[in-house]
C-alpha cells in the first residue's frame, strides 16, 4: 500500500450517472500525468442497487485496483426502494456509506450527499471515524445541485467537492465537461462545480493530508477498457463482419464493434441467437470475411456445436467469450474465471482451437490481432477469453501503443491462378482437404472463385470435401488438424515477445502462477512481497491452448513451491497445468476467490503468507486456499 | 478487378455441370423424393444462368442435408437445424453469390424454427428449399413438426398428440416475401418454382413435399395434387396478404386430408431484401465486403483514427 496514490470511491445508485461522472474524473487525473486503474461495480439491474467505480491514480505503474480506497464519494442512491432495513435486498438507500466501509483506509475521506444521506442511519459512524482517522466532510450536494440545475447534477457537486479537498486543479474537469456537453446543462454544471469547490474550502477546515499526486507522464495518453483493446485489436486485425447477442459483459466488444464497423467498410449483425450468431460468423469467413463472433458463458454454451464445426470444416473464426460468474445466469455483472474448461473443451470431439486469455488492456489488443493472424493463417478457430473485470475496467495506455498498420492480409486464400494449378479430384473438385501439407494447413479457395468449389461439411471428409469414413482417411485428416497446434506453438514460442508475463528475480524460490485478467493484481502483490525482502516471482499465462508447456515447466521447475491464483471455485488452470505437464501436483497450491469480486493484491499477500504458514484456512473471508496434491 | 470471376460469367450453362465429374452413388433409397429436388434444382440454376462456381449451396443434416454431396458447386453441409444462419452470412459478405439453403422439414421446422423465422423476417436475398417428407429420415423415420396429428412412429407410440406446423403461413407472417409450395411428384411445376424462387430478390421459401417411402407416405400418396394457379376451384391473388393466408391455412390444412395442394401462395416483389434495407441506412458497403481484402488500393482504416474519444 503506498500513500502517494489516490483511490477514488464514487458510490450511488446504479442510473444515478455515476459511470460518466467517473469517466470524466478518471481522464481528469490521466491528463494531469498520472496512471489511472478503474474498477467498477454494479449489480444487474438498471434503476437502483448499489453501485461503484473506484478510481486508482498514482504516478507510478497501477496495474490492478489496489487495496481498498482512501477517498469515498457516497453520493446516495436516488432510486432505492428499499429503505428498511430487513427489505429483501437489504438497506439500499445507506448503502453508498456503508458498503466496505471497513476497506476505507485509516486516515481517508469520506464526503457524503447530507441532502440524501443521514449520518444517524450508519451505525457509530463518528467512533469508527474517530477511530480509524477518517475525515468525514458532510455536504448538501443534491441542495447545491437543485438550486443551480437538477438533482442529478449532484455527481458533478460531488466532483467540485473532490477537487476542492484534494487541492485539485479543476481545469481539466472543465475541459471534458465542455467536450460531453452544451448548453444550459453546460453551464449549469459548470457553475455547480465551481460552486461545491468553493463553498467546501470556504465552509472546511482541511484536516485531512491526502492530496491529489502529481503526475509525470509526459506522452499522450488514452483511456480505453479491455472491451476497447479486443474491439480495436479485431478492427486493426482487418475483422469486417461481427454477429452477436447481447449478453453482460460481452455486449461491451459487440457494441463497440456494431459502432465502428459500417465506417471501416464491414457489417455488423444483432441476430436472434447465440447458434445463429456463431453460426453466421462461420458462414462470412466461409465466403472470405475476417469474421467474429462472441458472447458470455451462456451465450457461448449455445455457440458450441458452430465452433466445432468451423474446426472440423477449417474455417477461420476469431470468437470472444467474456467470462462472469456462474453456474446459469450466475452473477451477470461479477468476474470470475470460471468458464476456462468450458471454452477448452466444450463441442463433441477432440478439441481443435487456439484459446488466448490477455491479463490487461494491451494484452486485449495485441492478442486479438494475433488470434486474426493464426486463425486465418492456419484455418482455425481461435478464442480470445476475457471476463467482466478486464472488459469493463479503464487503464492509459500510450496513445503511440495504436499507431500500428492493419492487417488486410486474407490469410491462406489462393488466387484463381494457383487454384488452376493446385490439386483437383478426379470428380472436378478443388482439393480443399489435402492430407499432408506444411503445418496441416491446406490451401482455401473462396465461394465464387473460378475453379475452387469445393464440399465443406462437419462430417468427417477426404481432400476434395466428400464425405469419407475411411479409417486411413480420418486418421490422416485429424493428424493433419491436429498438426497445426503444434505448429502455432512453435510460432509463439519463437515470436518476440511471449504473451506470458513475469516478474521477480529469476532465481526466487516461490513462485505465484495466474492467468488472465488477474494478472495485474498478481505482479503488483509479487513486487510487493519483493520490496518486502521475499523472495518471490510470478508468472501471468495468456496462452491456454496450445499450452505453453516449456515456459511453464521451467517456471514450476526453478522454484521449490509454487500458488495458482484464479478467480474460481475448482482450481481450474492448476487443473489444466498438471494435465498438461503431467507432473508437480504435490508443487501446486491454489488460492481461490469466487464470491464476484476480483483479487486485491493484499489478498494475494495475504495468501502467500498463510501458504508459507503452512495454513490450510483461508487467509481472509473471502479467498480459499486449496493445498497441493498428495501434500 | 474482381478476385471471384466466377461471379456474372455470360455464358451458356450446360445442366450436367452442376453434376459432379465422377458421380457419386446417392445414399438416398430407391423412390425418394430427395432425388426431385436434386433434379429440379439442376435445371432450374443453368435456367436462370447461374454457374456451379458461383452458387453457394448451404445444407442442414439429414437425408436432405446430402444434397451438396450430389450437386457440384460451392457447397457448405453444416449443421443440424443451420444452414440458413450461414447462408445468409455468406450472402452478406459476398453478395455476387447466388446462395441456397436447404434442410429437411425437421431442421428447418423444428431444430432450426428459430432462424427460419428470423431470415425470413429479414427478408435476405436467397432461396430456402425445405424437403418437407412429414418424418426424420435419416435418424430413422421419427415424428417430425409437419407429421400429422396421431402420428405413430418408435418414439410417439401412442400416436403424436401434436398438431403439425403450418410451415406455409409460418413463412408468410415471419415476412417470407415468395412462399410456394410444390412437391417431387411434379417434376416440371418444381423447376418453375425453383427457377423464380431463386430469381426473386428476398426471402423465397419453397415447402418441397418429399415423399420418403421408407419411413413415411410412398409418391403415389402425393397424387393427385392440384396446381392452385391451373385448378379451376381456386381464385386468390398471390400477392394479397390476407387471401394468401387464407389459402393457405386451406392447403395446409388439406394435406393432412389427403389433398395435394402446390403452387405459389405469397409473392411480394415490391418488399426490399434485407442488404438493400442495410444499405439504405448506411450499415452495408455497396461492394461485396469480401472483395477489399483483394483490392490492393482498398483502404484500411485503423483503431488509431479513434483515439480521441479516449483522451
Ligand atoms: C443437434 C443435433 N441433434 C440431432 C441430430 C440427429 N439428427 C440428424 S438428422 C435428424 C432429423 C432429420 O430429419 P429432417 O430434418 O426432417 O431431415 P430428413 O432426414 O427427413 O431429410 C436428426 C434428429 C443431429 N445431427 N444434430
Ligand atoms: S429415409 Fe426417406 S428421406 Fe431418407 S433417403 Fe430414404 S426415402 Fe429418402
Ligand atoms: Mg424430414
Amino acid at each position: 500500500m503506498t500513500d502517494d496514490e489516490l483511490i477514488w470511491r464514487v458510490a450511488g445508485g446504479s442510473g444515478d450517472g455515476i459511470d460518466s461522472t467517473s469517466q470524466n474524473f478518471a481522464k481528469a487525473l490521466m491528463r494531469s500525468g498520472l496512471n489511472v486503474f478503474t474498477h467498477r461495480h454494479y449489480p444487474s439491474r438498471i434503476r437502483g442497487g448499489h453501485t461503484y467505480v473506484e478510481i486508482r491514480a498514482a504516478d507510478g505503474e497501477v496495474p490492478s485496483r489496489g487495496d481498498g480506497y482512501n477517498f469515498l464519494l457516497a453520493l446516495g442512491d436516488s432510486f432505492a426502494r428499499n429503505p428498511s432495513e430487513d427489505a429483501y435486498y437489504g438497506n439500499e438507500e445507506t448503502k453508498p456509506l456503508t458498503e466496505n466501509l471497513d476497506d476505507l483506509r485509516e486516515g481517508g475521506i469520506i464526503v457524503y450527499d447530507e441532502g440524501l444521506l443521514d449520518e444517524d442511519d450508519v451505525e457509530d459512524l463518528n467512533e469508527r471515524a474517530e477511530e480509524e482517522g477518517w475525515h468525514v466532510y458532510p455536504v448538501d450536494l443534491r441542495g447545491m445541485a437543485r438550486e443551480v440545475g437538477r438533482e442529478v447534477m449532484r455527481n458533478t457537486a460531488g466532483v467540485g467537492a473532490t477537487a476542492a479537498l484534494l487541492d485539485m486543479d479543476l481545469d481539466e474537469v472543465e475541459s471534458l465537461m465542455e467536450d460531453a456537453m452544451g448548453g444550459d446543462i453546460l453551464e449549469q454544471n459548470l457553475q455547480i462545480l465551481q460552486q461545491a469547490h468553493d463553498q467546501v474550502n470556504e465552509e472546511f477546515e482541511h484536516t485531512h493530508d491526502l492530496q491529489v499526486p502529481t503526475g509525470t507522464n509526459e506522452e499522450e495518453q488514452v483511456l480505453l477498457s479491455g472491451s476497447n483493446g479486443v474491439a480495436y485489436g479485431a478492427l486493426d486485425a482487418g475483422c469486417r463482419f461481427i454477429a452477436g447477442y447481447p449478453m453482460t459483459p460481452w455486449t461491451d466488444v459487440f457494441t463497440i464493434m456494431t459502432q465502428n464497423l459500417p465506417d471501416f467498410g464491414g457489417i455488423a449483425e444483432q441476430v436472434e441467437d447465440e447458434i445463429a450468431a456463431a453460426a453466421l460468423a462461420v458462414g462470412a469467413s466461409h465466403a472470405g470475411v475476417k469474421s467474429m463472433s462472441g458472447s458470455s458463458g451462456g451465450g457461448f454454451a449455445l455457440m458450441s456445436e458452430p465452433l466445432g464445426l468451423a474446426e472440423m470444416t477449417e474455417t477461420p473464426l476469431v470468437l470472444i467469450e467474456a467470462m462472469r460468474a456462474g453456474p446459469s445466469t450466475g452473477m451477470p455483472t461479477k468476474p470470475e474465471q470460471g468458464d476456462l474448461e468450458h471454452i477448452l473443451y466444450t463441442s463433441q470431439g477432440d478439441s481443435c482451437r487456439v484459446v488466448f486469455a490477455p491479463g490487461n488492456i494491451r494484452e486485449c489488443y495485441e492478442q486479438t490481432r494475433t488470434a486474426f493472424e493464426l486463425a486465418y493463417d492456419y484455418q482455425i478457430p481461435v478464442m480470445v477469453v476475457i471476463d467482466q473485470k478486464l472488459s469493463g475496467e479503464n487503464r492509459n495506455v500510450d496513445e503511440s501503443f495504436f499507431d500500428r498498420q492493419p492487417d488486410p492480409d486474407p490469410g491462406t486464400v489462393l488466387t484463381e491462378d494457383e487454384i488452376a494449378e493446385a490439386a483437383h479430384d478426379p470428380s472436378g473438385k478443388f482439393n480443399r482437404f489435402l492430407h499432408d501439407t506444411d503445418k496441416g494447413v491446406s490451401p482455401r479457395s473462396l465461394p465464387g472463385q473460378k475453379g475452387g468449389h469445393y464440399l465443406a461439411t462437419g462430417n468427417e471428409h477426404n481432400k476434395a470435401g466428400h464425405i469419407s469414413e475411411d479409417p486411413e482417411n480420418r486418421v490422416a485428416q485429424m493428424d493433419r488438424r491436429m498438426r497445426k497446434l503444434d505448429h502455432i506453438r512453435d510460432d509463439l514460442d519463437s515470436a518476440e515477445d511471449s504473451n506470458q508475463t513475469t516478474v521477480g528475480p529469476d532465481d526466487a524460490d516461490f513462485g505465484i502462477i495466474t492467468w488472465g485478467s488477474s494478472q495485474g493484481t498478481v505482479l503488483e502483490a509479487t513486487r510487493r512481497l519483493n520490496d518486502d525482502g521475499k523472495d518471490v516471482k510470478a508468472i501471468g499465462v495468456s496462452d491456454m491452448m496450445p499450452f505453453p508447456e516449456a515456459e511453464l515447466e521451467a517456471f514450476i521447475e526453478s522454484v521449490d513451491e509454487a500458488m495458482v491464483v484464479e478467480m474460481n471455485a475448482t482450481a481450474q488452470f492448476r487443473g489444466l497445468i498438471q494435465k498438461e505437464l503431467g507432473r508437480f501436483g504435490p508443487k501446486l497450491t491454489s488460492l481461490l476467490k469466487y464470491n464476484g469480486n476480483p483479487f486485491e493484491p493484499a489478498e494475494v499477500v495475504e495468501g502467500y503468507e498463510a501458504q508459507q504458514q503452512g495454513e490450510e484456512d483461508t487467509p481472509g473471508t473471502n479467498t480459499t486456499i486449496q493445498p497441493a496434491a498428495g501434500d | 478487378m474482381s478476385a471471384f470471376n466466377a461471379i456474372g460469367e455470360e455464358r451458356e450453362i450446360d445442366s450436367d455441370e452442376f453434376t459432379p465429374g465422377i458421380e457419386p452413388q446417392p445414399t438416398w433409397c430407391p423412390g425418394c423424393g430427395d432425388f426431385s429436388v436434386l433434379k429440379a434444382l439442376k435445371q432450374a440454376l443453368p435456367e436462370v444462368g447461374r454457374t456451379p462456381e458461383e452458387t453457394l449451396l448451404c445444407t442442414g443434416i439429414g437425408c436432405s442435408g446430402k444434397l451438396n454431396s450430389y450437386l457440384d458447386s460451392y457447397g457448405f453441409h453444416t449443421i443440424h437445424g443451420r444452414s440458413l444462419p450461414v447462408a445468409r452470412a455468406a450472402k452478406l459478405a459476398n453478395s455476387g453469390l447466388e446462395v441456397i439453403a436447404a434442410g429437411g422439414d425437421g431442421d428447418g421446422y423444428g431444430i432450426g424454427a428459430n432462424h427460419f423465422i428470423h431470415s425470413a423476417r429479414e427478408n435476405h436475398d436467397m432461396t430456402y428449399i425445405v424437403f418437407n417428407n412429414e418424418v426424420f429420415g435419416l435418424t430413422k423415420g421419427q415424428t417430425s413438426p409437419t407429421s400429422p396429428k396421431g402420428h405413430k412412429s418408435k418414439t410417439q407410440p401412442h400416436g403424436s398428440a401434436k398438431s403439425p406446423l403450418r410451415p406455409l403461413s409460418l413463412s408468410l407472417t415471419s415476412g417470407s416475401s415468395y412462399v410456394a409450395r410444390t412437391a417431387a411428384v411434379n417434376p416440371n411445376q418444381a423447376k418453375e418454382i425453383l427457377v423464380e424462387a431463386i430469381e426473386h430478390d428476398g426471402f423465397a421459401h419453397v415447402d418441397f413435399l418429399t415423399q420418403c417411402p421408407t419411413w413415411n407416405k410412398d409418391a403415389k400418396q402425393y397424387v393427385p395434387y392440384v396446381d392452385v394457379q391451373e385448378s379451376e376451384d381456386y381464385d386468390f391473388d398471390v400477392t394479397d396478404r390476407r387471401e394468401a393466408a387464407e389459402m393457405m391455412y386451406e392447403t395446409e390444412s388439406a394435406l393432412y386430408d389427403g389433398e395435394v395442394l402446390t403452387g405459389r401462395f405469397y409473392v411480394d416483389e415490391d418488399r426490399p431484401s434485407y442488404s438493400e434495407e442495410k444499405q439504405a441506412i448506411g450499415e452495408m458497403p455497396e461492394e461485396p465486403v469480401v472483395e477489399q481484402y483483394f483490392d490492393d488500393d482498398a483502404e484500411w482504416k485503423r483503431s488509431y483514427d479513434l483515439l480521441d474519444r479516449h483522451k
